[in-house]
């Protein structure tokens, strides 16, 4: 599967698309082939204030339990609810499921924006060539 | 149960099969085993609604043979193997003096005084040295580490007689549950046993392991038509969990008895003398202190193995999930798990401690899946 040229990706295999101060927040094909069959999510409620890094839920396959962690920090804004009870198909189409938008911590108003790299640190994220390098 | 050790992993005669066909492995029971081929769930859907096919070449095969074959087998085992006819296999456990599981395992009675044993992977060793020690005073009988000698594959589901049957002269329908016949698959010698480990029908077949691959592709290509799909040791969890089938390691090991476990139709406290009778009869008397129990998630979450079981409206623990997963057929969060005898009737609620979060549950009847007849 191919890795959206128009996304960032972190070293823990989460995507975000960028769209100003905010991105829809999900996990990488590579991801979810390393969990398999995905049979559970458990998602943030809006209004919660994540540092870059930091777990914002789990996603849980028959066999597995793994970490949701942020790519950047900022705020929910919103919380895709629709995963919760079709989580398979973060299986079968993991680059259009996402599952938080996240408003950046360091984009101009953004709430408890102080010292939280938050756009400063996307540009730091992995292009969609350099992740398909980590991933070889 | 994975073990850490340092030892290099073995591998069965299918590795190299396996690895060529993209699955996906793990080490398990010091063991290269296939965890998933296509996916756990679409492997679990199709043994329950089609066929599908195991390597279980890991399991070992212990044999034991002598003129005291049988009073060596019941010394050690807890079933009463005295009821076996030639070609009948039983479930058992090969005990502690305190009545407690060094393992379970099958007992095929091949002859009079020759039988053979199925245990788990990761136990081999431990298990035939326990066997070879416990036997040594019974009299003639020997007991011999066979397991290089098979390769074994288990054909599973209700299709699985239609896919076996054309590669073989023995008449499938003949064997009983838990019986088994002498033959050929696919022109191997084979030893074909009405057994399994995912609650459906079908078939375990026992071959020399260099003709493993011949049988293995050979049951690929019968089944084509019937939707075959080759399966890892993932599915098997899940379909022998569903199916409510204790796994050595997780919901019984040295600590538990087969009375704590629910499996007190494989005590034989009849049969006369055997190791860790004398536990298991006082146990019978004076009743039992917890339980093994099957119980499904009423709130949102997954109980894994380890988590703690603690009372509604308690602080403490009382007991811990023993095997857990969210099951493909019957799409439900269910476990097994030890609780205090006074937590154990169905319908009783109990929490998990899921990561931190208690997470309502309820205790129901055993086995969760059962397949129609």
């Amino acid at each position: 599967m191919a890795y959206p040229a128009g996304y960032k990706y972190s070293k823990d295999h989460e995507w975000i698309e960028l769209d100003g101060d905010t991105g829809r927040v999900g996990i990488t094909d590579y991801a979810q082939q390393q969990l398999g069959d995905v049979v559970y999510i458990e998602l943030p409620e809006v209004g919660t204030k994540l540092k870059a890094g930091q777990s914002f839920g789990t996603i849980e396959s028959v066999k597995a339990v793994a970490e949701l962690y942020a790519p950047v920090g900022g705020e929910v804004v919103e919380v895709n609810a629709s995963l919760r009870d079709k989580p398979e198909v973060i299986n079968s189409n993991p680059h259009d499921s996402w599952m938080i938008v996240l408003k950046l911590a360091d984009a101009p108003g953004a709430p408890g924006a102080s010292g939280t790299p938050g756009i400063n640190a996307a540009s730091s994220l992995l292009d969609a060539a350099q992740y398909a390098d980590l991933i070889k | 149960m994975e073990q850490a050790t340092d030892a290099p992993l073995k591998k069965t005669a299918l590795n190299a099969r396996h690895r060529a066909s993209g699955a996906k492995m793990v080490p398990f029971g010091g063991w290269d085993m296939p965890v998933e081929y296509s996916g756990i769930v679409a492997e679990h859907m199709a043994v329950r609604e089609r066929v599908g096919l195991f390597d279980v070449s890991h399991m070992g095969q212990i044999e034991i043979a002598g003129k005291d074959a049988l009073a060596a087998v019941q010394r050690f085992s807890c079933n009463d193997a005295s009821k076996l006819a030639n070609g009948q296999a039983q479930y058992s456990g090969l005990m502690t003096p305190e009545g407690t599981l060094v393992d379970d395992l099958l007992v095929y009675r091949l002859a009079a005084q020759h039988f053979l044993l199925v245990v788990n992977a990761s136990h081999i060793a431990e298990d035939f040295a326990y066997i070879a020690e416990t036997i040594a005073a019974v009299g003639d009988a020997i007991a011999v580490d066979a397991s290089s000698r098979y390769a074994l594959l288990a054909v599973q589901g209700p299709r699985a007689l239609e896919v076996l049957q054309p590669l073989t002269g023995v008449d499938l329908a003949a064997i009983k549950y838990y019986a088994f016949a002498h033959g050929e698959v696919a022109s191997v010698r084979a030893t074909i046993s009405r057994t399994g480990y995912t609650g459906e029908d079908g078939f375990e077949v026992f071959v020399p392991p260099q003709s493993a691959d011949r049988v293995w592709l050979a049951l690929l290509q019968s089944g084509a038509s019937a939707g075959i799909v080759p399966c890892g040791l993932g599915a098997r969890d899940t379909l022998r969990l569903e199916a409510s089938m204790r796994l050595y390691g997780n919901d019984i090991d040295r600590t538990t008895t087969p009375f704590e476990a629910g499996l007190g139709w494989i005590v034989a406290l009849g049969k006369g003398d055997f190791v860790g009778a004398d536990a298991l009869k006082r146990q019978k008397t004076e009743g039992l202190q917890r339980k093994l129990v099957g119980f499904e998630m009423v709130d949102r979450g997954i109980a894994r193995q380890g988590y703690d079981l603690c009372a509604v409206g308690g602080t403490d623990k009382i007991g811990a999930v023993t095997s857990g997963t969210q099951t493909p057929f019957l799409k439900k969060a269910i476990g097994m798990g030890y609780v205090p005898i006074g937590y154990a009737a169905t319908g009783t609620e109990l929490d998990v401690n899921i990561r931190g979060r208690r997470t309502r549950a309820k205790v129901v009847p055993m086995p969760f899946y059962k397949r129609s007849a």
